[in-house]
């Protein structure tokens, strides 16, 4: 059978860090960058008789990322030990959460060129992250060294059903996925410095077969590309093996990004057994009613049901809901905006072209716009009441961007104001032609490209203030065309 | 004085501090010499930290002076099992894997033993990692029993059950996991309180099992208990187990007697294995407390048998979690030479366990592997909540619960070691108490023809240790068993 006529089946593991002030089970800061260790305290260190104390904003996190996603928030979920041995892992074994977690069942809508899909999260729980291993230069000679800053930084685990048929579909699932998790503030979707991480569980089946095929996880996915690539080269590798009579092993394989390929990093049998069983130093955890319904009722829009509303509200198309809403600061800033341009279309534009530009030269966000919405309206309305040409509007965005000057006063300090008054131009015009009598009369014989020198002739004249339509009108007109 | 200054109970010197009759600093110096003196026979010392006893000692003594006691045991010199973490002094918990180990943060009770003015004379001898009942699995030596030096002092908190049997030190802090405090209490004449599971702050205590740990007063008296109960009592936030209840005044009903108490008296805990010379004192104090007019009532704790086995289950498996963050990497022994990680982790290790901690290890990773663990982790914890049931419905009957604390008086040195099952066995009195969560004492109740120490248990209802204390009060009222001193040396 040829590789058409299997059916991949993928299910997605997400590690995501949450945005908390300090960690998990202990004060410590979750700053990202600071010297090796520096972050840390008895407790992440694994002293011996420390004792973990829950952050309760980590809580309140998870509850919130567990109702986005439609979950049964469980009124109480157990904390259990993973033991294993490791030199980033300071006890020797994680807490995290097993067989009871914090949420089940939920839901997650992706946009598929099918048309609307519903993937399925089995679970999200609550963990500690560990620290890091470092192999690299740093060390000298045969030996490796340990930084423990990220050593208990709370993390939610979010798994999803394996719904997924290919690795398009993958890659939408776990951008909404992050874009959910963003809009809640509870993640910053950074992939490259792993708070946003991603393993998937791929097998491959023949179609129309309703049982699955042997899994494999990958691992080592710190990207969009690297997950698709992954997908499609370990899709391709499975169909291969079962092709050629053999069997697919359940282990765990490595994406090597240089080679492109997928290693196996180790195999059913070299699995560890992690000998879970409930964390002793933990109460079970109690979430009350109160909590779920208070975070329930504070939900923000997420990104779908805004990216819809977009399109309806202000007739947008979907190409432009989609980019405006992609990021919650973005679109509040439209949504700021809007009451004061005249056109939402319009606005999309500037938005998605002259700003996304601007802010991406500048290498900053929204949020540090120095401008205010009625500012943008101002020049927007210059620019349709014909006061500003569309080319000048784009340098006085530009100073509005850096300086945060009214639109009005840059225009004026800096003459970018067009001249549409019908007599100043008329009197250019006159004075152009009059001037240019020999031009007039070849033009009238019929050399047409002379037109652009009149245009030019009279550009030139009002200092390229002139507003261009009302000078080819006049122009036209008096040539007798 | 005519009696020597070690002889007073914790109380008795508290008073006398408080009449300025002696000083923090002359009590100190009473209990260094007297360490100096037995101390090479009972070796109940791991390490003596002569110059931060006598420092806390002189800063109490200028407390006093200045703005009064911060505490009614402001001054009491006291020693500490080397489980507890004391920021800059030396912490093993009697393991060659922790050896030169100085912690950075002290404990919750140690903390509140300073700010309640209390020098710490040092730290006490154990079984590596609590993990024995005589001392003997300790890295470094075995202690011996003052009252009798060829016998072991019981365990895993030996050392400071001898320390105080032989007035090294006033009182000390022990830890109890399956009768740590109570069996030493009992073979040391000397008086042990396992508070509630959660009464105290488990913060900085090296962990042994997690859901069984519990720290106490280890005393002369059950008044001193009660006093230093009072100390170290008091919701941690930085245990998420500890119980978030006001600390009640544990003196304040202490001589309230027994009158019109139910005791009961479990047929299961007078077994076929027992000394008939521990039955008898046992006995004999049931007599007592009926004459002081409680009603003995015979009460059954069926599941009593299971309760080794379901101790053997889960305290290894939690041990064996618990001491995984030994490995070689951030501090204590690293072992040398090695090559990769594995190696690391194997000689380490191997080098800084003992066979006890060892043995404990293996069956807790098998109780805990793939595969076993429904038969044998979870089977146990249902057993658990059977046991505990057991006490609950007891609870139902009778106000506490009278047995004797061991089975046997202390025996000797090297009787066991080579038979850990007749070693656990001798727990099996006070096992029960530690997976029901209850508080139980032991409080002395005579002596054997031998001369060896026989002690009574009283178990209570959970975070009833007042109503514990008193019931073991009355019965030392009527005796002299605490002013005995030891015949050696």
């Amino acid at each position: 059978m040829p590789l058409s006529d299997f059916q991949p089946v993928i299910g997605l593991e997400v590690h995501a860090q949450l945005l908390t002030h300090s960690k998990i089970f202990c004060g410590c800061s979750t700053a990202f960058g600071a010297e090796p260790n520096h972050h840390t305290c008895p407790v992440c260190l694994g002293l011996p008789g420390v004792l973990p104390v829950l952050n309760q904003r980590v809580v309140e996190f998870a509850v919130r990322t567990g109702l986005a996603l439609e979950c049964t928030v469980k009124g109480t979920s157990v904390w259990s030990r993973k033991n294993y041995f490791y030199p980033d892992l300071p006890k020797g074994y994680q807490i995290t959460q097993y067989d009871q977690p914090i949420c089940e069942w939920g839901r997650l809508v992706i946009d598929t060129p099918a048309g609307e899909k519903v993937v399925r999260v089995r679970r999200i729980h609550m963990e500690e992250d560990a620290g890091k291993s470092v192999h690299d230069a740093t060390a000298s000679a045969g030996q490796s060294l340990v930084d423990l800053n990220r050593a208990g930084v709370p993390l939610l685990e979010i798994v999803s059903e394996p719904d997924l048929r290919d690795s398009d579909e993958a890659v939408e699932y776990l951008k909404s996925l992050r874009d959910v998790l963003m809009y809640l503030g509870v993640n910053d979707g950074n992939l490259e410095e792993g708070s946003f991480r991603c393993d998937a569980n791929v097998s491959v089946m023949p179609k129309g077969s309703t049982v699955y095929g042997q899994r494999c996880e990958l691992k080592n996915l710190n990207s969009f590309r690297f997950l698709k690539q992954a997908i499609e080269y370990e899709v391709a590798r499975q169909v291969d093996v079962l092709e050629s009579g053999g069997k697919v092993l359940q282990e765990t394989r490595l994406w090597d990004v240089n080679k492109g390929v997928t290693r196996s990093m180790r195999s059913k049998e070299e699995a560890h057994d992690y000998r879970y069983f409930p964390e002793p130093d933990l109460p079970p955890l109690h979430v009350a009613d109160a909590l779920i319904e208070e975070t329930r009722g504070a939900l923000p829009e997420l990104p779908r049901a805004k990216r819809q509303r977009f399109m309806s509200q202000y007739g947008l198309p979907a190409y432009d809901a989609k980019l405006l809403t992609a990021e919650r600061p973005l679109a509040d800033f439209f949504e700021a905006c809007a009451p004061h341009a005249p056109d939402a279309k319009k606005l999309s534009n500037w938005f998605l072209g002259e700003l996304s530009r601007l802010l991406k030269e500048e290498g900053t966000t929204v949020s540090s716009v120095r401008f205010t919405p009625t500012q943008l309206g101002e020049l927007l309305g210059a620019v349709e009441q014909g006061t500003v040409s569309i080319n000048a509007a784009k340098d006085v965005l530009g100073e509005m961007f850096r300086t945060g000057a009214a639109p009005a006063n840059i225009i004026a300090s800096k003459g970018l104001a067009q001249v549409s008054d019908v007599g100043a131009v008329e009197a250019v015009v006159d004075e152009v032609l009059a001037k240019s009598a020999s031009e007039v009369e070849k033009y009238r014989a019929g050399k047409k490209n002379l037109y652009g020198f009149f245009v030019g002739q009279v550009m030139k004249a009002m200092k390229g203030k002139g507003n261009p339509t009302l000078v080819n009108e006049l122009l036209k007109k008096k040539l007798g065309d | 004085m005519s009696q020597p200054l070690t002889d007073l109970t914790m109380l008795e010197l508290a008073a006398a501090l408080a009449a300025g009759k002696v000083s923090s600093v002359e009590a100190t110096r009473a209990s260094l010499a007297r360490i100096a003196q037995v101390d090479p026979k009972v070796r109940a010392f791991l390490r003596v930290d002569e110059e931060g006893a006598l420092r806390a000692a002189e800063a109490s003594d200028a407390r006093r002076r200045a703005s009064g006691p911060a505490s009614p045991l402001e001054g009491v010199p006291l020693g500490l099992k080397d489980i507890f973490l004391t920021e800059g002094l030396e912490t093993t918990c009697g393991s060659r894997i922790l050896q030169g180990f100085v912690p950075p943060y002290d404990a919750t009770v140690v903390r509140l033993l300073r700010e309640a003015g209390l020098p710490l004379l040092g730290k006490l001898n154990m079984d590596e990692f609590a993990m024995g009942s005589s001392n003997e699995s300790s890295a470094y030596f075995p202690t011996h029993n003052p009252w009798d030096l060829s016998r072991t002092p019981g365990g895993s908190s030996g050392g400071s059950a001898a320390a105080v049997a032989a007035r090294e030190v006033f009182g000390a802090l022990g830890t109890d996991t399956g009768g740590s405090i109570r069996q030493p209490a009992a073979h040391t004449n000397t008086v042990g309180l396992k508070p509630t599971y959660g009464r105290v702050s488990r913060f900085g205590v090296i962990a042994f099992a997690s859901s069984l740990d519990q720290v106490g007063p280890m005393t002369r008296t059950v008044a001193d208990a009660a006093a230093l109960l009072q100390v170290i009592a008091r919701h941690d936030p930085r245990d998420s187990t500890s119980a978030p209840l006001e600390t009640p005044d544990y003196l304040a009903d202490l001589e309230g007697g027994v009158h019109g108490l139910k005791l009961g008296v479990p047929r299961e805990y007078f077994t076929d294995g027992m000394d008939p010379e521990v039955e008898a004192s046992v006995r004999a104090a049931l007599k007592e407390y009926e004459r002081l007019g409680a009603t003995l009532v015979d009460v059954s704790l069926p599941h009593t048998s299971h309760a080794l086995a379901t101790y053997y289950l889960l305290a290894p498996a939690e041990a064996s979690s618990n001491l995984a963050r030994y490995d070689g990497v951030r501090y204590g022994l690293r072992a040398r030479d090695v090559r990769g990680l594995q190696e690391l982790y194997g000689q380490t290790r191997g080098q800084g366990f003992g066979a006890e901690v060892k043995r404990r290890i293996m069956l807790g990773t098998y109780a805990l592997s793939a595969g076993y663990y429904d038969a044998y982790y979870l089977r146990a914890q249902k057993v658990r909540t059977l046991i505990r049931e057991d006490f609950t419905r007891a609870f139902q009957q009778v106000d506490a619960i009278l047995s004797p604390t061991s089975p046997v008086p202390a025996f000797r040195l090297g009787e066991k070691v080579d038979d850990p099952l007749s070693m656990y066995l001798t727990d099996i009195l006070t096992l029960p108490c530690n997976l029901a969560g209850l508080p139980g004492l032991s409080v002395p109740c005579g002596f054997t023809k031998a001369g060896l120490p026989v002690g009574l248990q009283v178990l209570g209802r959970p975070f009833d240790e007042a109503g514990v204390l008193r019931i073991g009060r009355a019965f030392e009222r009527e005796h002299d068993f605490f002013r005995r001193t030891p015949p050696c040396p």
